[in-house]
């Protein structure tokens, strides 16, 4: 470990003679290869960060995304966990209860003016905080909704949801394309949970009763949360979407091939939309069923792990890495969107006409954070096999017992998760 | 056997002990401390302090109901029928909070029968569960004859003295040196929906007749597509062996069967086959094995979808452990999945004994 | 048997080949898919997978997903890794596994039958179900290094190595496999005084090949595709293998298809290398002892 870490140092900080009196904070990351500039921007930042004062140096350990969570707990369970820990959001408040986290100790007015989705809170403390926020639109092009005499809607107003159904059986019937809309069934894991409850909520239902956080009952299988599953199931079974054997493939090239007239789809996605279609492109809100127009928030953020001996290092660093600059700079290189306004207006495509600017003011405007609970882990995987099992025809009312039982049994076996 | 000659309990001690204390140590511990899980509450991740609770893990694995539903009946006590089917209450209503059927509280339909009027069901606590177990099952009842029976004729297939015939049996081997995760990857592809790789290869080969299917998205076709490709993938090891068996046998048991004038047919029956014995018992079981320890195949193509027709047992073992976080309900599964392939090893053994 | 006419034969030897070629179609697509897949860019990669295109080296032809690929991750540490760990535990399994089945099938010993059912349960337990409590266990032991006792094995090449070295079915390949060896062999190089050890060196290993073989190949299969153990145990990047690596490519919602294609291909390939080197092995092995009379 002392030996990889010190590599680490050396080959990816560039910090060739260490002071003497310098402190070694260990840190995680989990965008390991990642193609954008995510990881070598997180690499400046600790580098300024060990140029700028004396008593700390950050070193970092990157690993594959789809193998961060699990590495963490089983360094967790073997007592083996680094200073600074990267967290996905609706993960931190699991890692916090578990123990494997400690309260960031800096005070709310840090964090005035930020988007919500880019803060952790737990149990009224603020554990973590993150670089930046994703938001999911409906992307499509002027010239389709033109075309079957669509209206375009607006932040102000969006769709309805009758009116969104109309859309895509226009569309359907027209017979122009694979099918009218795409939500992505491809995309499995954390985007089912991330971007279609935000659907359920315009409904009216949860995932989970956000009152107590001890029942999923009468809000996932409520009459709203019905609504939502009917209505769910009926975009697969009456031809509107692809289901869920659509692969990883169809998704990426479906829409910029015309296969499909509407995808809901992340700001990440955005950029080869806007090349493909230039101003054509439309990223329109989520429709309103009911209970507004509502998207998922999301953000990996940082926080400093409960056996950390330094907990003053890892507080120093992550105030030091929480600034416009590198707000800006992240989104400049990922582009997603940067955790506060002032540091939107510095980059290239949030600023005041920049081409994804919309996504701020939909973060702003409509994001839901996932259920701020240690349940949520086992939550998220059974809103999702619920989803995709109502999406290949099972009984809505029965799968969503099934759902709300098993969340009720989760929360009981862990003693109501510390609520 | 217990001659003199072969005697030695010092000798025999010391050349089984690095073998057999690796696997103390690495597999039979571990697996009785997962077996201790089993009795416990223990998580991944929590700060509540771990409980003894005795059998409830397998309870709520295993339970298992019979509940026969009557028909919904107008005033004159006739059974309603709306478009042909009788109509019955919702099985809901008796599954959820119905104080007057506690023994049915959180359970849910796992089989259904119709038996006159009435519909009988099976209702399970863990519907995934049994799924999985069935499944698990059907997998390894078809794939494990079907593997080994192609491999063998892979084997004679390419036990030949022909030219060039270790170039084919580098290229049959090939998908077995292939990660099954990257194959899984590859297949995927292959049997993307509507004019996928495969959809689109049938439809060529009829000439247009070929329906294109949605090979891993329709329940009816998932499991059968998975076992497919764990054929594809594994049947070129299996071959091996037996290759490797049919190279033991000498070849003057070939020439004299020649010389006495005995068939293909005659000398596979009671030359190559007798001679094969042991590597049969040897592929059943390695085929047997590996077909419970299914996993990756489904965790990177179905991970246990569409409808649940993938999920198996060691897949759902490690979605619980990790995946939910529950390691005693992973543990389970498990210990269960232990005592079942016991069993059939058992049987296996018993089926398969040296009959001297 | 009747006269085969000129004809006939050169018939039938073609059928013969027509058979092997059109088997070897079925093995080989999908590896021919992933080999050209990976000189595609992405867009193209995808869109070919509709067509029999997917299986030519047609359209934008590179090897830029390569360059890209070894950008991304340090591959070369990755196979490294693999190969070492996979390499160091095949050659210890194939002594320790064949020194204890050596001991079940030729020698007599209080226990042995006993121990010997044992060790063919476990042959049932899969990994995947141990894991768990295998880490817990991994953390806590301890180990002689250079500063004397240290304890944990985390994060180290040996906790890759050493649990995976004996196993029930290794140790079961090789006792199906003595079982088949003459036993006179043996016995009488006891009447001639010879050691137990070495008459597992002189008699019985050189004429194991096949065995070794095969014990040897799956072995290498199943730690070079080792990923569940390695993510929970290792965290520095220098000791990850390739199976970790490829995580470096499914990023977590797009996709680098053609990257991902180049870094399967580049895997492998010592996989493939491996089996080739061993194929020829133990096809000589078979031939020059003609095992079994």
């Amino acid at each position: 470990m002392k030996m990889g870490v010190t590599f680490a140092a050396l080959s990816a900080v560039g910090l060739a003679g260490a002071a003497s009196a310098q402190t070694e904070l260990s840190l995680w990351y989990h965008g390991a290869g990642s193609a954008n500039a995510e990881e070598a921007t997180m690499l400046e930042v600790i580098e300024e960060f060990n140029a700028s004062q004396s008593d700390w140096v950050v070193t970092i350990e990157s690993f594959p995304p789809i193998a961060y969570n699990d590495a963490v707990d089983a360094a967790a369970l073997a007592g083996d966990l680094p200073d600074i820990l990267d967290v996905d959001g609706p993960v931190m408040p699991g890692w916090a209860w578990a123990g494997y986290m400690q309260p960031l100790g800096i005070d709310e007015g840090f964090v005035e003016g930020w988007l919500p989705g880019p803060i952790g809170r737990w149990n009224g403390e603020i554990y973590s905080v993150g670089f930046w926020d994703a938001a999911v639109a409906m992307t499509t092009r002027r010239s389709t909704l033109e075309k079957y005499d669509i209206r375009v809607p607006t932040l102000d107003a969006p769709w309805t949801g009758d009116e969104f159904m109309e859309a895509l059986t226009k569309i359907r019937d027209s017979g122009d394309f694979d099918y009218a809309f795409d939500p992505g069934m491809a995309w499995t894991g954390e985007w089912y949970p991330y971007a279609f409850s935000p659907f359920l909520q315009s409904f009216g239902g949860d995932i989970v009763d956000r009152a107590t956080y001890q029942t999923a009952e009468g809000v996932l299988n409520g009459d709203a949360a019905i609504a939502f599953g009917e209505w769910w199931q009926s975009l697969f079974t009456e031809g509107f979407a692809p289901g869920t054997s659509q692969d990883g493939a169809a998704r990426e090239t479906g829409l910029l091939n015309g296969n499909y007239a509407i995808q809901w789809n992340g700001n990440w996605a955005a950029l080869p939309a806007v090349e493909a279609f230039g101003d054509d492109v439309l990223f329109l809100p989520a429709p309103d069923f009911g209970n507004g127009p509502k998207i998922g928030a999301a953000s990996w953020q940082l926080g400093i792990s409960a056996t950390s001996e330094h907990p003053d290092g890892g507080r120093a660093f992550i105030e030091f890495a929480m600034q416009d600059k590198y707000f800006a700079k992240f989104s400049d290189g990922t582009g997603l969107i940067p955790s506060t306004a002032s540091a939107a207006a510095d980059t290239a495509n949030y600023k005041e006409g920049g081409p994804m600017e919309v996504f701020y003011a939909l973060s702003e405007a409509q994001a839901v954070l996932r259920p701020v609970t240690p349940g949520y882990r086992v939550q998220a995987l059974v809103f999702e096999k619920a989803l995709a099992d109502i999406a290949n025809g099972a009984d809505v009312a029965d799968t969503l017992d099934a759902a709300v039982d098993e969340i009720g049994a989760d929360i009981e076996a862990n003693g109501g998760y510390g609520h | 056997m217990a001659s003199k000659l072969t005697r030695s309990n010092r000798a025999g001690w010391l050349m089984a002990l690095p073998g057999t204390g690796l696997i103390a140590l690495f597999i039979i511990l571990p697996f009785f401390l997962a077996f201790a899980y089993s009795l416990t509450n223990q998580r991944l991740a929590s700060p509540n302090p771990t409980e003894y609770v005795g059998f409830e893990n397998y309870r709520e694995l295993l339970g298992l109901a019979v509940f026969t539903l009557e028909p919904e009946r107008d005033e004159a006590g006739n059974a309603v029928v709306e478009d042909g089917e009788i109509q019955y209450p919702r099985l809901r209503s008796f599954t959820r909070n119905n104080p007057d059927y506690p023994n049915l509280q959180g359970k849910r339909e796992w089989i259904s029968w119709q038996s006159g009027e009435n519909r009988t069901v099976i209702l399970a606590s863990d519907v995934v569960f049994m799924k999985a177990l069935v499944n698990t099952f059907t997998f390894v009842l078809i794939v494990a004859p079907v593997q080994a029976g192609l491999a063998l004729g892979l084997a004679l297939l390419i036990n030949q003295k022909l030219r060039g015939i270790s170039f084919f049996r580098a290229v049959y081997f090939m998908p077995v040196v292939v990660s099954i995760v990257v194959v899984s990857l590859l297949w995927r592809f292959i049997y993307s929906p509507g004019d996928g790789l495969l959809n689109n290869i049938l439809t060529g080969l009829t000439f247009g007749a070929f329906e294109p299917r949605d090979w891993l998205g329709d329940p009816s076709t998932a499991l059968g597509a998975i076992m497919a490709m764990s054929v594809w993938q594994g049947v070129g090891f299996h071959m091996v062996i037996w290759l490797a068996g049919l190279q033991t046998i000498s070849p003057t048991l070939y020439e004299a069967a020649s010389i006495e004038g005995a068939n293909k047919w005659q000398t596979f029956r009671y030359v190559t086959w007798p001679g094969l014995r042991n590597t049969a018992v040897l592929i059943l079981i390695v085929i047997t094995m590996q077909a419970f320890a299914l996993f990756a195949q489904i965790d990177v193509m179905t991970r246990g979808g569409p409808l649940d027709s993938t999920q198996v047992l060691v897949f759902q073992a490690v979605e619980r452990g990790f995946g939910k976080q529950d390691i005693s309900g992973g543990s389970t599964i498990s210990v269960i999945l232990f005592l079942i392939v016991l069993c059939i090893s058992f049987i296996q053994r018993y089926l398969t004994r040296e009959r001297t | 048997m009747a006269l085969v006419s000129p004809d006939n034969r050169g018939l039938r030897l073609a059928t013969r080949y027509a058979v092997l070629i059109l088997v070897a179609i079925i093995f080989v697509f999908p590896l021919l898919f992933m080999a050209m897949s990976s000189l595609k860019p992405d867009f193209q990669l995808l869109n070919d997978t509709k067509s029999l295109r997917a299986f030519l080296p047609v359209g934008e032809i590179s090897f830029d997903n390569y360059t890209a690929a070894f950008d991304r991750a340090p591959i070369g540490v990755f196979v490294f890794n693999s190969v070492l760990v996979t390499g160091v535990t095949v050659v210890l399994t194939l002594f320790v596994c064949s020194l204890a089945a050596f001991s079940f099938v030729f020698l007599d010993w209080k226990g042995r039958d006993v121990v010997f059912s044992i060790l063919l349960a476990t042959l049932i337990i899969p990994y995947e179900t141990i894991f768990i409590p295998l880490l817990l266990m991994a953390s806590q032991l301890p180990w002689i290094g250079g500063g004397g006792i240290e304890i944990g094995w985390l994060n180290t090449y040996r906790v890759q190595i050493i649990p995976f070295i004996a196993d029930g079915l290794s140790i079961f390949l090789f006792v199906q496999y003595f079982r088949d060896l003459p036993r006179e062999l043996i016995e009488a190089s006891r009447v001639e005084g010879a050691s137990w050890w070495t008459i597992y060196r002189r008699v019985v290993m050189p004429l194991s090949g096949p065995v070794i073989a095969t014990a040897a190949i799956l072995k290498f299969l199943f730690m070079y595709n080792q990923y569940l153990w390695p993510l929970m145990v290792v965290q520095a990047e220098e000791i990850r293998p390739v199976m970790i690596g490829l995580g470096y490519f499914t990023e977590q919602l797009n996709v680098p298809w053609g990257e991902v294609m180049a870094y399967l291909t580049v895997i492998t390939v010592p996989v493939l290398a491996f089996y080739l080197s061993l194929q020829r092995v133990f096809i000589a092995s078979v031939a020059s002892t003609g095992v079994k009379g």
